[in-house]
C-alpha cells in the first residue's frame, strides 16, 4: 500500500474537503441511509418475531433454495469455468476470439431478457428441453431451472478473475517442475492449481454472492411453487405485495448479511492473492 | 558427466537462434556460455535441459543420445534466472519439491526427504529460513533456494540460465565466489549462461564465446581474454581501440600510410587494428607506427585517458596513467601487443 | 570435436512429441478440455443469446415492427432511456468527485470508504428496491410525510432513478479510482505549480488522463441502468405505459404469453448488451494501449 500513514498530508492540490464532503454525502443519500433503514426496521422487531419469520418453514426453504441451489452454480461455473479459461489461455481453436468476448454476455444482457431466453430454451418445446425430455429430465419451471439460470449470471466471475492470473503464471514456474522430475499432471495439481487457487476461490465466492441475490433471470424459468422452486427475493416480494414488511424485511436482513460476510471473505482473498503474488 | 553438442540448429521463425553448435563439455567442468542477447546461448542452454528441442543435431550424456529422454527424465539441475520458486510452498517444501514428485517405489520416505532438505539448505546456508515463503526472501537467498532445489534430485548436470542476472552488483560479487565453491566442493558438471564477461572470467574454467547463433572460441579464460579468436571476441571481452586498417603488400596500411607493424597474416584487403587501451605505449612522434594530437585528457590518477585524433582523422581513447601528455600536443602511439582481423573475421 | 557421433547412434526413439513440449497436454486432453468448454460456452451463452433473436422474428419482420411501435412500448423505451440518462449522469458526476478524493489525497479510514462504495454490487438487486419502500412508501419511514405533502416517489419515476442509482452506484468511481491511483498526483502538482486554478487542472490535465475509463465505466453503467429488472421492478409499481421499464414491459408480455413481441422488446436490450461488449473490447484496447 503506498498509503502507510493515515494522516493527512498536506497537499498543494485543491478541492479535497468539498469532494471528500460530496462524496460522504451522496454515499450517504444513496447507499447509506437507505440499507441503515432495513436495519432500523428489523430491529422494531423482537427477536421471536425475527426467529418466527426466519424460522418459518416457507421462508427457510426459500433460503435453502437460494443459498443451496447458488452453491450449486458456483461450483459448476468453477470447475467449468477453470477449463473454459484454460481453453482460452493455453489452446488455439477456432473463433476464440469469439468466444472470449462472449464470456461478459451474462454482465451485460438484462436479466429479464436471459430469464426468459432460457426458459424458452429449456422448456419441453424448447430446443434443449425437447432434447432433454426423452432422457426424462425437466429443467423449465423446476429447481433445476434455477440452477441453470444460476450457473449463466455467474459465469464470467470465474473466467474473469483467474484469466489474467493464468496469462501472467510465469512459464518458468512448469520448467522448473518439469526439470525437476514431475510430471504434467503433478506439475497442474501440484504447481498451478495452487498458483491459481486465490482466483479460482474469489470467482467462486463472487458468482455465489451474485447468485445468491438474483432474482430477474430466476422467476420466469424457476416454476416458483412455494417451499419448491420459490427463491428468497421472490419470496421478498410476495411480502411486499401482501404488505408483510415486517417479513420482507427479516428475510432481507438475513440475505444482506450474508451477503456482507461473503464480501468480507473475498476481500480477504483478494488481499491473500496480491500478498501471494507479490514477486517471488 | 560429460555432454557433447554436435552440429544443433535452432530456428524461431525467421530467426536463426542456434546455427550449427558443437560443443563437449568434459565432466566435473564449470562452463560459462557468454555472449550478447540474441547469441543462442540461453536456447543451447534449454537444448541442454530438455526445455527446448533442436531442429537439426545431436546432443549426448556420457555418450546416450540425451534427445530421446524429456526433460524430466534427463536429470539436470535448472536454476532459472527470476528463480521460480513456488511461492505458495515453503522453503522447505521447495527443496523437497523434486523428491516429492517422484514415482511412488523411487520416492524417499518421510524421514529421508527431511534429512535430505536440511542437508542441502545447510549447504547453501540457509536452514533457519526453512518455514519461510519465498517472497519473505531477498533476492540472493531465493537464487540460493532455486540451487539447492535443483539439488535436490541429484543432477548428473547443473544448468543455471543468468543466475545472478537480477541481483545487484554486491549480491552478484558475493554469490559467484560462493557458486565456485560450491562447484568445488560438490564438483557436478556444470553449464552456466551470462552475458557479463567479468562473471564468466571469474567463474568458470572454460568461456564458451557466443554470437549469433554460433561458438566464436571455446577457452580457458586466459585464453579467451589473451587470444581471443575472433574479432568479435576481441571486441566483446576486455577493452579495445579499434583501428581500421587495410593489408597490402603483407603489410598494414593506415590514412594512406605503411605501419610498422606486422600483418599477422591477414590476407590483402581491408582489416582492423585490435589493441587493448593499456597496451599502447605513448612517447615521442619520431618513430612511433601511429601519431596523433591529444584532444582531451580526462580522469586523473590510474583512471586517466586520452582521447587522441590519429593522423589522419580517427579519433580513438587510451589509458595514459603514466604519460604528462596535454591537450595540443602531437604524440606518437606504439601497440606493444595488438592483433590484426580481416573485415569479418 | 573428439566425439565420432556414428558410433554413439544407438537404436534411437525420440519422446513423443507431448513430452517434447514441456508445457502442454497430449493432444486427446487438449481436445477433450476445447471440447467442453466450447459445449459449455455453446449452450449458456450463444444458444440464450440466438434464441432471443430467433423468437422475436419468429412471427416475421411485421410482427416484431408492430410490438415495438406498440404506445406501451415506446413508452417503456422511453422511460428506460430517460431513466439511464439521469442515473448515468449522476454516477457519473459522483464518480469523477469520489475519485478526486480518494486518488488524489492520503485520509484514514479510504480503505473503508472504497468498500462502502462497492458495497451496492454485492446487494440483491431486490433488496436494492426494498430500502426504498421502506424509505418512502406509504408505510415507510417518511411515507406519511410525503402524503401529506402530496410527494409521489415510490412507483414513479423518482422511485426508479433512485433504486437504479443504487444499483449502478460503483460502476464509474471503481473504474476511476485505481487508474487515478496509479497516476499520482504529480501532474496535477505540475499544473497548479504553473499556475492552474484546481478547475483548470482537473478538465486540462486529469479528465484528458482517465477519459477512456471514465467511458468504460459509463458504458457498463448504462448497460446495468438500462437493463436493470429486479430493484426496479420493486419500485414501479407496473403502471403501463407510466412506470414500466422496457426488461418490465418484457415481462408484462411475456406473461401474457405475447412471447414474440417480448421477445421483440427484449432483442433490444440484447442489441444493447451486443453494443456494449463491442464498445468494451474497443475501450480495452485503448486502455492497454495506454
Amino acid at each position: 500500500m503506498k498509503y502507510g500513514m493515515p494522516t493527512l498530508r498536506p497537499s498543494v492540490i485543491p478541492g479535497f474537503g468539498i469532494t471528500l464532503g460530496l462524496t460522504l454525502t451522496w454515499l450517504a443519500l444513496i447507499v447509506l441511509i437507505p440499507l441503515s433503514g432495513l436495519f432500523i426496521k428489523t430491529a422494531e422487531l423482537s427477536f421471536d418475531q425475527f426467529w418466527a419469520i426466519v424460522s418459518s418453514r416457507r421462508t427457510l426453504n426459500a433460503l435453502k433454495i437460494s443459498f443451496g441451489l447458488s452453491l450449486a452454480a458456483a461450483v459448476i461455473n468453477l470447475v467449468f469455468g477453470a477449463l473454459v479459461v484454460w481453453a482460452l489461455v493455453r489452446y488455439e481453436f477456432p473463433f476464440k476470439r469469439l468466444f472470449d468476448a462472449l464470456i461478459d454476455i451474462p454482465f451485460a444482457l438484462p436479466t429479464a431478457v436471459a430469464g426468459i431466453s432460457l426458459t424458452t430454451l429449456f422448456a419441453e418445446n424448447g430446443l434443449l428441453g425437447a432434447a432433454l425430455a426423452p432422457l426424462g429430465i425437466k429443467v423449465a419451471f423446476t429447481p433445476l431451472g434455477i440452477l441453470v439460470a444460476l450457473v449463466f449470471i455467474g459465469l464470467p466471475f470465474v473466467v474473469r478473475t483467474v484469466q489474467p492470473v493464468l496469462l501472467d503464471l510465469e512459464a518458468e514456474l512448469e520448467e522448473a517442475a518439469a526439470t525437476l522430475g514431475a510430471s504434467r499432471l503433478q506439475t497442474i495439481t501440484r504447481v498451478i492449481l495452487p498458483s491459481i487457487l486465490p482466483a479460482l476461490l474469489t470467482g467462486f465466492a463472487l458468482a455465489f454472492a451474485r447468485a445468491v441475490g438474483e432474482y430477474g433471470s430466476v422467476i420466469f424459468i424457476a416454476g416458483n411453487l412455494p417451499n419448491v422452486s420459490e427463491i428468497a427475493p421472490l419470496l421478498i416480494i410476495i411480502r411486499l405485495e401482501e404488505f408483510k414488511y415486517a417479513d420482507a424485511t427479516a428475510i432481507a436482513m438475513v440475505m444482506l448479511i450474508a451477503s456482507f460476510a461473503i464480501l468480507f471473505a473475498v476481500n480477504r482473498l483478494q488481499r491473500w492473492s496480491e500478498q501471494r503474488s507479490r514477486d517471488a | 558427466m560429460k555432454i557433447d553438442v554436435s552440429h544443433v540448429t535452432k530456428q524461431f521463425g525467421s530467426f536463426a537462434a542456434l546455427a550449427g553448435v558443437d560443443l563437449e563439455i568434459k565432466s566435473g567442468e564449470l562452463v560459462a556460455l557468454l555472449g550478447p542477447s540474441g547469441s543462442g546461448k540461453t536456447t543451447l542452454l534449454r537444448i541442454i535441459a530438455g526445455l527446448e528441442w533442436p531442429d537439426e543435431g545431436q546432443v549426448f550424456f556420457d555418450g546416450t543420445d540425451a534427445l530421446a529422454r524429456s526433460v524430466r527424465e534427463r536429470h539436470v539441475g535448472f536454476v532459472f534466472q527470476h528463480y521460480a520458486l513456488f511461492r505458495h510452498l515453503t522453503v522447505f517444501e521447495n527443496v523437497a519439491f523434486g523428491l516429492r514428485v517422484k514415482p511412488r517405489r523411487r520416492r524417499p520416505d518421510e524421514a529421508k526427504i527431511r534429512a535430505k532438505v536440511h542437508e542441502l539448505l545447510d549447504l547453501v546456508q540457509l536452514r533457519p529460513l526453512a518455514e519461510r515463503h519465498p517472497n519473505q526472501l531477498s533476492g540472493g537467498q531465493r537464487q540460493r533456494i532455486a540451487l539447492a532445489r535443483a539439488l535436490a534430485i541429484e543432477p548428473s548436470v547443473l544448468l543455471l540460465d543468468e543466475p545472478f542476472g537480477a541481483l545487484d552488483a554486491k549480491v552478484r560479487k558475493e554469490l559467484r565466489r560462493w557458486l565456485r565453491h560450491l562447484h568445488e566442493s560438490i564438483n557436478v558438471t556444470s553449464v552456466f549462461v551470462t552475458h557479463d564477461q567479468e562473471e564468466a572470467l571469474e567463474v568458470a574454467d572454460r568461456v564458451v564465446v557466443m554470437d549469433k547463433g554460433r561458438i566464436e572460441q571455446v577457452g580457458t579464460p586466459e585464453e579467451v581474454y589473451e587470444r581471443p579468436a575472433t574479432s568479435f571476441v576481441h571486441d566483446f571481452i576486455g577493452e579495445s581501440v579499434v583501428i581500421p586498417v587495410s593489408v597490402a603488400d603483407g603489410a598494414l596500411h593506415f590514412g594512406g600510410g605503411r605501419l610498422a607493424l606486422d600483418s599477422q597474416g591477414v590476407h590483402t584487403g581491408d582489416a582492423r587494428l585490435f589493441v587493448r587501451p593499456a597496451d599502447i605505449h605513448v612517447g615521442p612522434p619520431d618513430d612511433a607506427p601511429l601519431k596523433g594530437t591529444v584532444k582531451r585528457v580526462h580522469g586523473i590518477g590510474s583512471a586517466r585517458r586520452l582521447e587522441i585524433d590519429l593522423v589522419p582523422a580517427y579519433s580513438i581513447e587510451i589509458d595514459a596513467s603514466g604519460t604528462g601528455a596535454t591537450p595540443g600536443d602531437l604524440i606518437g602511439l606504439t601497440p606493444n601487443r595488438y592483433r590484426v582481423f580481416a573485415v569479418g573475421a | 570435436m573428439s566425439v565420432s557421433v556414428g558410433t554413439l547412434v544407438s537404436h534411437r526413439k525420440k519422446p513423443a512429441d507431448a513430452a517434447r513440449a514441456v508445457r502442454s497436454e497430449p493432444a486427446l486432453v487438449r481436445w477433450t478440455v476445447v471440447a467442453i468448454a466450447i459445449l459449455f460456452l455453446f449452450v449458456f451463452l450463444v444458444l440464450p443469446l440466438a434464441t432471443v433473436f430467433q423468437q422475436a422474428f419468429s412471427r416475421g419482420l411485421g410482427a416484431y415492427l408492430a410490438a415495438l411501435a406498440q404506445p406501451d412500448a415506446l413508452a417503456a423505451i422511453q422511460l428506460t432511456l430517460m431513466v439511464a440518462a439521469i442515473s448515468v449522469a449522476l454516477n457519473l458526476v459522483f464518480g469523477l468527485i469520489a475519485a478526486w478524493a480518494i486518488a488524489k489525497f492520503d485520509f484514514p479510514g479510504k480503505s473503508v470508504l472504497i468498500t462502502l462504495i462497492d458495497l451496492p454490487f454485492s446487494v440483491s438487486p431486490v433488496i436494492s428496491g426494498l430500502v426504498f419502500i421502506l424509505l418512502f412508501g406509504a408505510q415507510g419511514f417518511f411515507g406519511r410525510w410525503m402524503q401529506d405533502h402530496d410527494i409521489q416517489i415510490i412507483f414513479a419515476l423518482p422511485g426508479i432513478v433512485l433504486a437504479t442509482v443504487l444499483v449502478t452506484f460503483p460502476f464509474v468511481a471503481r473504474e476511476l479510482i485505481p487508474l487515478m491511483q496509479e497516476q499520482g498526483t504529480q501532474e496535477e502538482e505540475a499544473a497548479i505549480s504553473l499556475g492552474a486554478s484546481g478547475l483548470q487542472t482537473f478538465f486540462r490535465v486529469t479528465l484528458p488522463n482517465v477519459k477512456w475509463a471514465l467511458l468504460y465505466g459509463v458504458l457498463l453503467c448504462n448497460a446495468r441502468a438500462m437493463g436493470e429488472f429486479g430493484a426496479v421492478s420493486v419500485v414501479s409499481g407496473h403502471v403501463r405505459g407510466e412506470t414500466n421499464t422496457m426488461p418490465l414491459h418484457v415481462e408484462i408480455l411475456y406473461n401474457e404469453y405475447q412471447f414474440a413481441a417480448a421477445f421483440a422488446v427484449a432483442s433490444l436490450l440484447a442489441l444493447l448488451a451486443l453494443v456494449t461488449l463491442v464498445l468494451k473490447a474497443v475501450l480495452e484496447r485503448r486502455l492497454d494501449a495506454e
